[in-house]
Formats: C-alpha cells, structure tokens, sequence
C-alpha cells in the first residue's frame, strides 16, 4: 500500500489512535481529580486513563515506521 | 437486523455526549474525508476505481473483507442475539462463518481471481451467459441498495435514541460523507475506511467484555449467573440441538446445514459485497490468504459482541424484547449501547459511539461500492453501453456512487415509514443470496453445467424462497412445515427457507443442464474446476502455504467449538 510512496493506510489509523488516546487519557486525568457527580459502573478503575494510554501508545507504534517524514529523512 | 425493529419503541436519550465526545466523533469525519481527498488522485482508471488497483495486501484484503460484515448492525444485532439466545448466537461467527470463510480462500477463490472478473454477476456472464449474469445483478442491485439505506436508517435511530440527535441530522452528514469519500476514492476508499473502522471497532467496544468480567466475577462466575437468570441452555453452543427446545428453536440439522452451510456459504463466497474485497488482492495468494486471515480474526469477534450480551443477561437482568418494550422498559435490542454507557464515561464513550458511527457508514460505502461496480460493469455497460472510453465508466462510476446514496437516502425515509419493512431485510437476503450460490458453485465445480441450467436454478430457487415467504406471511403456522418445527423462531425460519431456495436451485439446474448442450470445455478455462491450471505451491514455503494456515484456523475452529461445547 506504500510501495509507490504513497502514505501507507497504518498511518491515518496510527494517527486516529493517537489523537483519540490523547484525548481519553486527558478525560481520565481531568476525573482523577475532579471526579463526576454520576460515576460509571467500575469508575474506580480509571479504564479511561490505562486504555487511552494503550491507545496513545498503540498510535506511535502505527505511525512510526511508516510515518512519511521518515521515509523522506531515509532518502 | 434484529436489533432494528425494537429501536422505535425504546426509551428516549440513554446517554449525554461530553465536548470531548464530541470532538472524538467530529475528529472520525475530518479524517475519513481527508482520506477520501487524500486517495481522489489514485482512482483515475476503471481498475483504480472499482478494484483498488488490484494492489492489496492479504492482510488490509483480509481485514477488510472481515470489517465489511462487522457493521455497527451486526455488532448490535447478534449482542441482542445473544442476549435472547444465548451462546447460540456465537454460531454466527463460527460455524457460520470460518467453514465458509476457508472454502472461499481454497477453493472459489482461484476460479474467480483467474478468471479476472469484476464482479460476481461477472463471473456468471463468463462462466453461463448474458441473461444469469443480468438476473444476478439486478437482484444484487436491488438488494444492496436496500440495505444501505437500512444502514442508514438504524444509525439515525441509534443516534436518536442513545444520543438524542435528530434522524435527518444523522441521515444526511453520514449520507453526504460517505458519498464524498467513495465517489472520491472508490473501492480504495472504502477499503481504508473499513479497515479504520476495523481498528476503532475493536478499541472502543473491547472495554465492555473486559470490564463486564470484572464486575461478573470471571467467567465460570458469569455463566452460574446466567444458568440462574435463564437456563443452562444458554451457555453451551452444541450440548442442547439434539431437539428443537432450546432458546433459537433450531435443531442441529438446521444449524449445520442450513445457518452453517447455505446462508453462511452464500453469504461469504457470493455476496459481491464481500468478494469484492478479496477481488482487490494484488496476487492469487493473496487473495487466497485473505479470507483466511479474516476467518482468524473472526472468530474472536463474539469476545466483543456475545459475550456483552451474555454480559447483559447478570448486569441488566431485566430487559425485555421488541414488542413488551413499547411499555417502557428497556430493549435487549440495545443491550450493546447500554453496556457501552454503564461503563464508559467521557472520552471512552465518544470512542464507542464513533465505532459504531463508524461500522455504520462503511456497510454503508460497502454497499454502494459495491452497487456502484454492479450497474456499471453488469448492467450500464453489459445492457445500456458496450463500447465508452475507460474514463467515462469511471465518471459514470462516481455518479453512480452519489446516486446510490441518494436512493438510499430514499429507502431510509421509506423504512422509517413502514417500519415493518425491516423485519423482511434479513429474510430478502436469503431469498436471493441463498440460491444464487447454488448457482455459482455449480457453476465452478461441474462443468456440465449449462446456461439454461443455471438461469432457470436461479430463477425458480429465488422465487420459491419468496414464495415460502409470502407463504409464512400469510400463515405463520407453515413454519412447521417449512422450519420441520411450530417452535422455530424467525430465524430458524431463514435458516430453513435458504436450505430450501438451495436445494430447489441446484436441483433444477441440474435437471435442465441434463437436457441443454453444455459448453465445450475450451470455453471453460479458468472458470470451472478440471478445466483450470491451478498454480502449484509446492516450492512456496510452509508459512506463506494458504492451505498451512487454512488447516491452523480450522484446528482452532474445532478447538473452541469443544471448548464451548
């Protein structure tokens, strides 16, 4: 999908992935300490700061080996 | 499908979306849109445009194969599914999917990939002739068209019922986006987007089987719950189909014949939709590779789709079905929504509806890339113009694209009048999907197989399955002739109208075949098995053996069903 230096499809979803786990693991530090009047089920976990984490971090990891600007450092 | 006719009736705004919900699911739009701009440059010709260059990997082929059928429909419908049937409804996704899944990758997909055909109507003009290939794709027209407005019909209601949104609203931005990036794209489009979805499917609903454990206690604690709410039926997958009492109302008979074999075989090696996908491989092994590794997959799917309807039945005991939710309770046609909203707050829950947005849309642009490669190839350019430059069936393509969308805007409306419409969606898939595979693997696997043959199976399989139909319809005992069972459920009652419709195609088209001239076998050459030259694979190595990794899912296959026994 990348062979004739077109962006790769791992990018936009690398890219969909970090942008949203941003965004979940700020919420979840926003309620760690301001937590909300009506609490999911299971709220003590903070699902929403490890999982938008692994997002962050699954992002980097789609994005990095096939991120243009690397490919265009290579050359 | 089975989640949509309850919909109506369910209790208005489960859930209230944060800013940052809001910014996570307009953050979803932006960027398939930049895809769609994005991609517009790399479909200027016919092959760009509907086949996506023939250029793709077995894994996005394979993902994106799967990712079509794992619409934000199916993703509701079989966690209700489960919720009302239990375990059983796991069926769906294993029996029902990965026998198919491997047939297709083996066997079919050499035939259809060599003989380089655009589509599966296709394939039918190639391998019999002009009329079963126009019969073909003017059912498949018809039906695709159908259910991409019912897409778009069950988003608007699901977004109107968990988020409050009004129908048009979610009508027409879902409508206009995915008309933008498909007719930019093409299939190309649509096969990025369905492997997004693919990936944001799984991010934003794997939380609730996880977290549902949690709060049940672990699985053997999950399932002495439900063996207490309901009965121990509910959770063994094979033990209790030696009969027709258990909660689908379907004997084992049914399950492995007629949901096993006719719908799932139908569904995975005819639908265009779904070949289309793999048609896009960018080599024969790849396209062989495909629907295996969509049939890995697959079989994890119920981890994030039954087992929240299994979830359901302890932590939202009391849910009723379609026609008792009308009093006020909650449907378990929404069991998925509900479980996403008891444990997912700001942010996550932006995440799981943006999933379900997203699963939503790319059935949607699946089936109107589909439609739109069926009218141009099988019915504009075969019926209305032969002979057009390359680019003007590419414009004609976009075009199409757009007015498919806007006919399916059309049936949306058209649904949200006449709800009842919907209930017959699943049941029209088997009254011309079921057929139309006895046709094509008759067509494949026996060579004596005519084009009178298979017009007449097709014809006559297709309208006895409409008329079992109208005839269940009119008189809701024909079940226990029909479904061999007063008890069947309606969708034991699929399952054995598509076994049928089946049995009655092949019958007929080898009944005239026997008595039409078939085709020298010259003419046969890539289209039928013995009349094909297979390309070896016995210098390619173990790992990149199609058949290596066919037999590694099919182990594991039989594994869980023992496991689930």
């Amino acid at each position: 999908m990348e062979s004739d230096g077109s962006i790769s499809i791992w990018f936009f979803i690398g890219i969909c992935l970090l942008v949203d786990g941003v965004l979940i693991f700020a919420a979840g530090l926003y309620q760690l300490f301001h937590p909300p009047a009506h609490p999911v089920v299971l709220a003590s976990l903070h699902a929403n700061v490890w999982w938008g984490a692994v997002l962050t971090l699954s992002g980097v990891v789609c994005i990095w080996p096939v991120a243009p600007w690397r490919r265009g450092s290579k050359k | 499908m089975i989640a949509l006719a309850a919909f109506a009736a369910a209790p208005a705004r489960l859930a209230h979306l944060s800013p940052i919900d809001l910014v996570i699911v307009a953050f979803y739009f932006i960027l398939v849109l930049g895809i769609g701009f994005y991609l517009k440059g790399r479909a200027k010709t016919g092959e760009d445009f509907f086949m996506a260059g023939r250029e793709m990997s077995a894994w996005i082929a394979g993902l994106s194969f799967m990712s079509a059928n794992l619409g934000a429909l199916e993703l509701m419908g079989w966690s209700a599914a489960a919720y009302e049937y239990g375990i059983l409804a796991a069926h769906a996704y294993w029996i029902a999917a990965v026998p198919a899944m491997l047939f297709l990758g083996i066997v079919m997909m050499p035939f259809y990939y060599i003989s380089k055909t655009h589509s599966v109507p296709g394939y039918l003009k190639l391998r019999f002739n002009e009329p079963t290939r126009a019969l073909s794709a003017i059912s498949f027209a018809f039906m695709t068209i159908l259910m991409s407005g019912i897409n778009m019909y069950a988003m608007a209601l699901l977004l109107n019922i968990v988020l409050g949104w009004h129908m048009s609203f979610s009508i027409w931005i879902s409508a206009v986006t995915v008309a933008i990036y498909v007719a930019l794209g093409g299939l190309r489009s649509a096969i990025f987007n369905e492997v997004l979805q693919f990936v944001l499917i799984w991010a934003g609903s794997l939380l609730i089987p996880i977290l549902g454990l949690v709060e049940a206690g672990g699985w053997e604690q999950l399932k002495t719950q439900i063996i207490h709410n309901t009965s121990v039926q509910y959770v063994h997958l094979w033990r209790y189909l030696g009969s027709f009492h258990n909660p689908m109302g379907v004997n084992w008979i049914g399950v492995v014949l007629g949901q096993g074999f006719v719908i799932s075989f139908a569904y995975w090696t005819t639908d265009f939709l779904e070949v289309q996908r793999v048609l896009a491989a960018k080599d024969l092994r790849s396209a062989k590779m495909a629907p295996i590794i969509a049939a890995g997959f697959k079989m994890f799917v119920p981890f994030i789709v039954i087992l929240p309807g299994l979830l359901g039945l302890v932590v939202l005991p009391h849910l009723t079905g379609a026609s008792l939710a009308a009093g006020g309770a909650k449907s378990y046609n929404a069991v998925l929504p509900l479980m996403l909203v008891r444990y997912c707050g700001p942010g996550l829950l932006g995440l799981g509806v943006t999933a379900l947005i997203a699963g939503f849309m790319s059935g949607m642009a699946g089936n109107v890339s589909a439609f739109a490669t069926v009218w141009t190839y099988d019915i504009y350019r075969a019926l209305i113009r032969r002979e057009a430059p390359d680019r003007h069936y590419v414009q004609m393509g976009r075009w199409c694209t757009i007015l498919g969308v806007l006919i399916s805007i059309g049936t949306a409306y058209f649904v949200m009048q006449f709800l009842s419409i919907m209930d017959y969606v699943q049941a029209l898939f088997s009254i011309f999907i079921a057929p139309l595979f006895g046709t094509v693997i008759l067509g494949m696997l026996w060579k004596r197989t005519t084009g009178k043959g298979a017009f007449w199976g097709l014809l006559l399989g297709t309208a006895s399955a409409a008329g079992m139909f109208a005839w269940e319809r009119q008189d809701p005992s024909a079940v226990r002739y029909l479904a061999l069972s007063i008890n069947a459920k309606p969708l034991a009652a699929d399952i054995y109208r598509a076994l049928w419709s089946w049995i009655i195609c092949v019958v007929v088209t080898v009944i005239v075949s026997y008595f039409t001239a078939p085709k020298p076998e010259a003419e046969l050459a890539g289209l039928v098995y013995g009349a094909t030259d297979i390309p070896s694979e016995e210098n390619v190595p173990l790992l990149q053996k199609p058949m290596f990794w066919a037999i590694v899912v099919a182990v594991v296959f039989v594994a869980i069903n023992v496991i689930f026994w």
